[in-house]
């Protein structure tokens, strides 16, 4: 197979690393070769966070080039927008449906994004939205977000449900583990 | 069948290690190479190991296991290694007893650092011997045959990673015997014209240096790591470390001398390579150390205008090499859409127990040396409360030295707990015992925290979790000799402006211990919520000038020239600062 290029992109403490480590950790199940990139910035949270998976025969690169990311998942509507630069002309791009407002933002120093909701219909017409958090909670914890844009995310890959299931038994402790499974199964039943 | 497992290169050089039979390893945190001893600490079994208070304590710890004939792991970031430069220097003559390996973690674009260092260029002064893996396997590979080398050579082996390859997980095979790694002890023996580098037994060291060097170029020309990958020879392309693989992938028809064992630099095997390509290129991040060597040897080197000598190499850069030296390539268009985004930086967490003292200084005018770590943030608006940064423990010599060059007025150093044991409190000493008056506040959060929570010697636990003697700042401030020592409450702002002027304002110097948890660390992110009665909020601003996340704007009031705050519940910690910002008591705790 061509190798495919994922972008995760969204705001420290989502729970994006974890993602994107389930992500790898199916293709490598699947047999794949894949390589796993990952910044996180000086602060513990609340900064711009990405982390790139590419997966195929063989994977050189672990940086994906601007323009070349065949999926970009956002797990933040106004990171979708900083992160355009990645996407492939015919990438396709899973938003989840949420608002982090900066703190650049709520303290008045930079002005907010008025026509977000426009800019991104207008930047990602064939976008796929998941509500996350909303789903998150019918599982019963909001923390389970990132299972759930993991779930949607599985729809958009070659690998089937059970590769995906059997890396989150392998990544997630014991106690967490049904409550991940079950939000990772709301994802993937919200866009199926 | 061979386990294969997804590591980061910090990961494996873990499993490498333990792999390996290394029994003792040290290291101060750093980013990107701080997972490294956190996930040696799970081979604690085999593997006895710490976090050491600076990088030159853990140099010298390794070095000791490494005299008593032990394999001995250390690691830091490119400017830890500036810090343990001068215990190598000196070992790197004496040479390895048990196998010595030192990590050094680059960080190309400064994603996480002050400053962007080659370390290679270190190692080759060092003469040092330079491993250079480009994805995890090798990392793993190269840190098992670097305990053999500098055993079998007696010399300190460098692997040197970066950002890229620390944090990037890639798949791994570590054998089907995977396990901790038996290997006798070599014996020690006492030898002082070995061990006691006196000039006399210096001048012979310098010698064996010399014909050691020698031999490992002998070893870099022979060893598997360097190898020649023949394709088309209009171009023989030279690379090392991750940049192989962006080599790979925009130049992948040409042949390419792949160094894996980069110093002492294989001179034979460069020409070789060399004869037998059209024109020679050179691809590395950050220094031209390789292309300085190569063109040493007489080899005409491609010329280009690209400048890659600087920032982190990727992909896009060497096509836009690739467009210029051979033209059959574009550089995708990218379509940015981010004009007029707002930004979003990284900002101290709401209730971080920083905040309190950065918003007291600058309501005193004070001026204000800073340090490495979360609180550096406390420099930017809205509290604007620090002056410089210069590197770990640099606050305490420079506000000293700012005193002495005749500046007046409110002087200050700012630094945090394990910031003041990695190398503040030599600090502290040189002021009291020069005369300074300055005063030096110690952010003490009992925690590591901008590298992700560690273990320190305030913390009260070791880096595998065993229970260990708390060091009290006060009582080492009062063991120097300063007579005016001050603990406060991080979280007091009456407190603090007290406490910070008088101490400022004093003719003495003084240490100020500012207490407070990092609340990350000790889970106090859901610790309570504040509410502000929009009713009685009069839209002062006071509460905005703490800068916290969670203080957001509210109603416009004035024609919008102000605006009243609101706290957001979700984001909100319960810290209690904004209550005493706020004279119309409109701000509550609710939970």
């Amino acid at each position: 197979m061509k190798t495919m290029n994922v972008s995760l992109v969204g705001v420290g403490g989502q729970g994006i690393l974890l993602t994107s480590d389930i992500l790898a950790k199916t293709a490598a199940l699947a047999g794949l070769d894949v390589k796993k990139s990952e910044i996180h910035g000086m602060a513990q949270r609340g900064g711009s966070v990405i982390s790139q998976v590419r997966f195929g025969e063989k994977v050189f690169s672990p940086i994906i080039p601007d323009g070349t990311s065949d999926l970009l998942v956002s797990f933040e509507r106004l990171e979708t927008l900083r992160w355009r630069h990645l996407l492939a002309p015919d990438g396709k791009v899973l938003i989840n449906d949420m608002n982090m407002t900066p703190v650049t933002v709520s303290s008045g120093q930079q002005p907010a994004v008025a026509d977000l909701e426009a800019r991104l219909k207008a930047e990602y017409p064939g976008a796929l939205y998941i509500d996350a958090m909303a789903l998150a909670a019918t599982v019963g914890n909001t923390r389970a977000m990132n299972m759930v844009v993991a779930g949607a995310l599985s729809t958009l890959t070659p690998f089937e449900a059970e590769v995906w299931e059997q890396a989150i038994r392998e990544r997630v402790p014991g106690k967490l583990l049904d409550m991940n499974i079950q939000a990772f199964e709301a994802g993937r039943k919200a866009v199926l | 069948m061979s386990q294969k497992v997804l590591l980061s290169a910090n990961e494996a050089v873990a499993w490498a290690a333990c792999k390996a039979g290394c029994t003792v390893a040290s290291a101060y945190p750093g980013t990107p190479s701080t997972e490294i001893l956190e996930n040696v600490a799970k081979f604690k079994e085999t593997i006895n190991c710490e976090w050491a208070v600076n990088e030159k304590v853990a140099m010298e710890v390794a070095i000791g296991a490494s005299i008593a004939g032990a394999r001995a792991l250390t690691a830091m970031k490119h400017v830890g290694l500036n810090v343990a430069m001068d215990p190598l220097m000196t070992y790197t003559y004496v040479g390895a007893n048990g196998g010595l390996v030192i990590v050094a973690a680059d960080d190309p674009g400064m994603h996480s650092s002050q400053n962007e260092q080659d370390s290679r260029v270190l190692v080759k002064f060092a003469r040092a011997a330079l491993f250079e893996p480009s994805d995890s396997q090798e990392t793993f590979d190269m840190v098992i045959a670097a305990f053999e080398l500098s055993e079998k050579y007696q010399v300190p082996a460098f692997i040197h990673l970066t950002t890229r390859t620390s944090h990037t997980s890639t798949v791994v095979e570590v054998g089907d015997d995977f396990g901790p790694g038996k290997v006798e002890r070599k014996p020690y023996v006492k030898d002082i014209r070995r061990y006691i580098p006196v000039p006399m037994f210096a001048r012979p060291h310098r010698l064996k240096a010399q014909e050691r060097t020698e031999a490992l170029r002998a070893f870099a020309c022979e060893t598997a790591f360097n190898r020649i990958e023949a394709g088309d020879r209009r171009f023989g392309i030279i690379t090392a470390g991750v940049t192989y693989q962006y080599v790979k992938e925009v130049f992948p028809e040409f042949s390419v001398l792949k160094l894996g064992f980069a110093n002492p630099f294989p001179s034979e095997l460069v020409k070789t390579f060399a004869a037998g390509v059209d024109r020679v290129l050179v691809i590395e991040e950050l220094d031209p150390v390789m292309e300085e060597q190569v063109r040493a040897l007489g080899i005409q080197v491609v010329e280009h205008t690209a400048e890659l000598n600087m920032l982190e190499m990727n992909p896009a850069r060497l096509m836009a090499l690739r467009k210029e030296l051979l033209g059959d390539v574009e550089v995708p268009a990218v379509r940015r859409a981010d004009a007029g985004l707002p930004t979003r930086p990284p900002v101290l967490c709401a209730g971080c127990s920083h905040r309190g003292v950065f918003y007291t200084l600058a309501k005193l005018g004070a001026t204000v040396t800073g340090d490495i770590g979360c609180y550096t943030l406390g420099a930017f608006p809205p509290l604007n409360a620090m002056d410089t940064t210069i590197c770990m423990g640099a606050c305490i010599g420079n506000a000293f030295g700012m005193e002495k060059a005749g500046m007046k007025g409110r002087l200050c150093a700012v630094l945090g707990d394990s910031t003041f044991f990695h190398s503040g409190m030599t600090g502290i000493l040189n002021v009291l015992y020069n005369g300074g008056t300055i005063t030096t506040i110690v952010l003490d959060n009992r925690i590591t925290g901008m590298t992700g929570h560690q273990e320190n010697p305030g913390s009260g636990k070791t880096l595998c979790g065993e229970p260990a003697p708390v060091t009290d700042i006060a009582e080492v401030a009062k063991a120097i000799g300063f007579k005016r020592v001050v603990k406060v409450d991080a979280y007091d702002l009456a407190a603090l402006e007290r406490v910070l002027k008088e101490e400022l304002d004093a003719d003495e110097p003084s240490v100020v211990i500012a207490g407070g948890p990092c609340r990350l660390a000790a889970k106090l992110m859901n610790a309570g919520t504040y509410e502000v009665a929009a009713e009685k909020c009069k839209a002062c601003g006071a509460c905005f000038k703490l800068g916290c996340p969670a203080i957001e704007r509210g109603e416009a009031v004035a024609d919008g020239k102000r605006f009243k705050s609101h706290i957001d519940p979700v984001q909100c910690s319960g810290c209690d600062l904004c209550r005493q910002t706020c004279k119309f008591d409109a701000i509550k705790k609710i939970r």
